[in-house]
């Protein structure tokens, strides 16, 4: 099986600082990954990096066999690499509607036969606000809904780009342990349509969901494995998890 | 007379313009780097300055030296005055917002310039240099007071750069530029800093008026130029830094006065406009600045 | 449905102005013919100022592109008026194509800043070329240029009611083309760009390409209203290439509310009478529009119809 995607030699520095250096790496199609590392290890640098929020200084990126490397932003978008951002970032003056309603008309110019009609626009906002449990708060004001449910609103317009990549960043920060549960489940329901890429710091989590860990320290991914193996790993002990995760 | 007198004579006009420029840009110039707001109504304030040196002038009764004196005291003290109150009433309550400060600044230059229509006229009226000497050349004649607003300017822009970069209150205002939270988390009054730094552009641009007013005139509409040129000034330069602030008056200044001479006014406006306007679009941190963050 | 409420609102209004045709005394008249035009330029700006949150300082050139790609072919070429109309239109899409690609390298503050110097050119290029434009002192279109000739039927523009008229359906066509924009999926990718455009990108979206096509629109609609104003009012000057009328779009938007449809047309009548009104008491009608301006940023930042549309009426367009 070819990888959906691939990095080779990746790197971006910041003024002298590297924050990703010379990384490889590669996912399959269908899998769930997370990548851990302590803060300031480059995790969020390297998958902007994939969904071209910012340019890479070296290196190259794959995306089901095409090189993306030069490619911009949006039209890695439309290829499937959908991205959902650390600090949440839904619309907050239009309504969770809205919001969503951005991400699927996106998706159905891609397929012009649907192109014209706003009641299958309307279908398809309702069904992926009913997969993430947000159909009765449409016309809510996405700014005055809860944290939990803003979350899930950004994993709701993720979802609607059809993505064949969804990358979250940090989706389970600040939410109850409750809410967790249910995201959980949302991420494995959510997998066996779209290859998953995990940036997370809850252990619980990533030994729950990911089928392999990526760990990234100071720039360098130092280590590449199952999860349990990735917890019996001394180096990644010795960086990440014998130091405590800090948050 | 041959061309290279003639050449003197441009670039000495020119340095004229030139340091009558700095200062004004220079105000704006502050206001833009350390509040990051755009002051549309700049060159209102170089208005008021003219306009309140001739008020000044009318006082002191037809004494010019007393009268020059008189203005280049009160004329920016009211002109700061006016700017605190401005920035106090309007432009904090709008959290300096950058669009809003924009348009509330458009309103200001309305106001300003009615005001002064209102108050003060239509005419265009001269102020008496505070001497009249004229230094002979082996080529011509040129006025001693233009001389005087060169050297004038030149110790102006010495003192001020002084203050910025040798003093506390210069610190002060580096450090609430380079960073506004941090500055204020040092227990920097970064609101008093924002309306004192307003209140001093404004200032530069009203002495920047007293000076040149007795070569120009006082005219309710004269704001409109060198708020143009000031722009230009602080675009070139670099978006608030202050050196290339300097270079590009210095630059703008002379070429103004070469330019002039060769073309008509209207052309050489033109072409200096649309040079700035692509400046900005295709390299914004200026021609003499290095990229910021 | 809300969608039903905004076009039976919109159509109503269509009603009445046209209803108003036959009520008017004179003068009015006369007024409301040309804030009708006015209010066309106010929506083609309120297009890319409230919706896309573009705020540019430079909208006169697109108004004063109509106004001499319509009245220059008319005084030098003999054109009949609606093909200058045409030429007109043309213009400003042509300028404003340009001036996009230029100036949507900038964003916020600079882009203010570019679009207004842009302008300062273009008014300037009116002045330098004098000779062909008659510069600051314009010139009037003659009465026979605007006299059309429509299948058959005379239309005498100066004629009051047929002025009055073809404004009014300059006015419609703008609007309900206003309406139908804003309420599509381009529409709301505009606002999604004005809200966060790096989201909208992450969204699949080319925000560039979409903001280049908010400007030629909104500049196609100001070149229109431009070009009527020349045709209409038989005049065109360079004081509509100056700095003054590329803040009254922004002055009129603000008053009415940016980002709804009627708030652009509402400002403009409500800024017009204010006017005209206080300059019957003094000649400084312009620290009125100061004041007003503070005002405004102030304390209504929304508009008029903005702040109704927050308190009462979520369906607003």
């Amino acid at each position: 099986m070819t990888p959906l995607l691939t990095t080779r030699g990746l790197s971006r520095s910041f003024g002298g600082l590297k924050a990703v250096d010379k990384v490889d790496f590669d996912v399959m199609p269908g899998e769930i990954r997370a990548v851990i590392g302590p803060n300031g290890a480059g995790k969020t640098t390297f998958v902007s990096l994939i969904c071209g929020r910012i340019g890479a200084d070296a290196g190259r990126i794959d995306f089901d066999g095409q090189d993306i490397t030069d490619l911009p932003a949006y039209q890695r978008v439309r290829k499937g690499i959908a991205y959902t951002f650390q600090i949440t970032s839904v619309f907050a003056k239009l309504s969770a509607y809205d919001n969503v309603a951005l991400a699927v008309q996106r998706s159905m110019l891609d397929t012009p036969d649907a192109r014209q009609s706003s009641k299958a626009l309307r279908g398809k906002v309702m069904e992926a606000l009913r997969r993430t449990g947000l159909e009765d708060r449409a016309d809510a004001q996405a700014g005055t809904l809860s944290y939990g449910h803003q979350r899930l609103l950004e994993v709701a317009m993720g979802l609607a780009l059809k993505p064949r990549l969804l990358i979250l960043d940090e989706p389970t920060q600040g939410l109850s342990d409750a809410e967790i549960v249910d995201f959980i489940a949302l991420i494995r329901e959510i997998a066996k349509t779209a290859t998953v890429l995990l940036i997370e710091h809850n252990m619980q989590v990533v030994m729950q969901l990911a089928h392999r860990v990526s760990v990234f320290e100071a720039g360098r991914m130092i280590a590449d494995d199952t999860p349990d193996a990735i917890r019996e790993n001394p180096v990644v002990q010795h960086a990440y998890l014998g130091d405590g995760p800090d948050e | 007379m041959s061309f290279g007198p003639h050449l003197l004579l441009a670039c000495l006009e020119g340095l004229v313009t030139a340091a009558v420029l700095s200062l004004t840009a220079l105000g704006l110039s502050l206001v833009f780097g350390v509040m990051r707001i755009v002051n549309v109504a700049h060159g209102e304030f170089f208005m008021l300055g003219a306009v309140l040196a001739w008020w000044a002038a009318s006082l002191a009764g037809g004494d010019p030296v007393i009268g020059f004196l008189l203005a280049l005291v009160i004329s920016p003290l009211i002109v700061g005055a006016i700017a605190l109150l401005s920035e106090r009433l309007v432009l904090r309550r709008l959290h300096y917002n950058p669009e809003a400060t924009i348009v509330a600044t458009i309103g200001l230059l309305y106001i300003l310039q009615q005001a002064a229509l209102s108050l003060y006229g239509p005419e265009a009226r001269p102020v008496p240099a505070p001497f009249n000497v004229r230094i002979v050349l082996p080529w011509f004649g040129y006025s001693g007071y233009k001389l005087f607003v060169i050297a004038a300017s030149a110790s102006l822009l010495v003192a001020t750069w002084l203050v910025l970069t040798r003093t506390r209150i210069g610190l002060v205002m580096r450090a609430t530029q380079y960073d506004r939270e941090t500055a204020q988390a040092f227990g920097i009054p970064v609101d008093r800093v924002y309306g004192g730094v307003f209140a001093l552009g404004a200032m530069l641009a009203a002495v920047a008026a007293v000076l040149i007013v007795p070569i120009q005139q006082a005219h309710y509409l004269m704001g409109r130029d060198p708020l143009l040129l000031s722009f230009i000034v602080v675009i070139i330069g670099g978006l608030g830094s202050l050196r290339g602030t300097l270079i590009a008056a210095l630059l703008i200044g002379l070429s103004d006065g070469v330019i002039s001479m060769f073309f008509s006014p209207t052309l050489a406006k033109m072409i200096a406009t649309l040079a700035v306007a692509l400046v900005l679009v295709f390299r914004p941190q200026g021609l003499f600045g290095t990229a910021q963050r | 449905m809300s969608g039903a409420k905004a076009i039976s609102l919109h159509v109503a209004v269509i009603i009445l102005l046209f209803a108003l045709n036959f009520l008017l005394p004179e003068y009015h008249h006369g007024v409301l013919a040309r804030v009708m035009v006015f209010a066309v330029f106010a929506m083609g700006y309120a297009l890319l100022f409230g919706y896309a949150g573009l705020l540019s300082l430079g909208h006169s050139m697109f108004f004063a592109a109509g106004m001499y790609g319509a009245a220059l072919p008319v005084l030098h070429l003999g054109w009949s008026a609606p093909l200058a109309f045409v030429a007109g239109i043309a213009a400003g899409t042509a300028l404003s194509l340009l001036i996009a690609l230029l100036a949507l390298r900038t964003t916020g503050v600079a882009f203010m800043i570019v679009t207004m110097m842009f302008a300062q050119v273009f008014y300037l290029a009116i002045i330098y070329f004098s000779p062909w434009t008659r510069g600051d002192e314009g010139f009037a279109l003659d009465r026979q240029a605007r006299i059309v000739d429509l299948g058959g039927n005379l239309v005498d523009l100066t004629n009051p009611t047929a002025r009055y008229m073809i404004a009014l359906l300059l006015f419609t066509i703008a609007l309900f083309t206003m309406l139908r924009v804003v309420t599509s999926p381009f529409g709301r990718v505009l606002v999604a760009i004005r809200e966060n455009e790096e989201r909208t990108r992450m969204l699949g979206y080319n925000t560039f390409a979409n903001k280049l096509v908010a400007v030629v629109v909104s500049g196609t609609v100001c070149a229109a209203a431009g070009a009527a104003y020349a045709l209409l009012f038989g005049f065109a000057g360079a004081g509509f290439a100056s700095v003054q009328y590329s803040i009254l779009p922004l002055l009129w938007s603000l008053l009415g509310g940016a980002a709804t449809t009627l708030g652009p047309a509402l400002g403009a009548l409500f800024m017009y009478y204010l006017v005209d009104i206080t300059s019957g008491y003094t000649s400084a009608y312009l620290l009125f529009v100061g004041i007003l301006l503070m005002l405004l940023v102030l304390f209504f930042p929304k508009g008029i119809l903005g702040t109704a549309r927050d308190r009462w009426a979520r369906w607003l367009p």
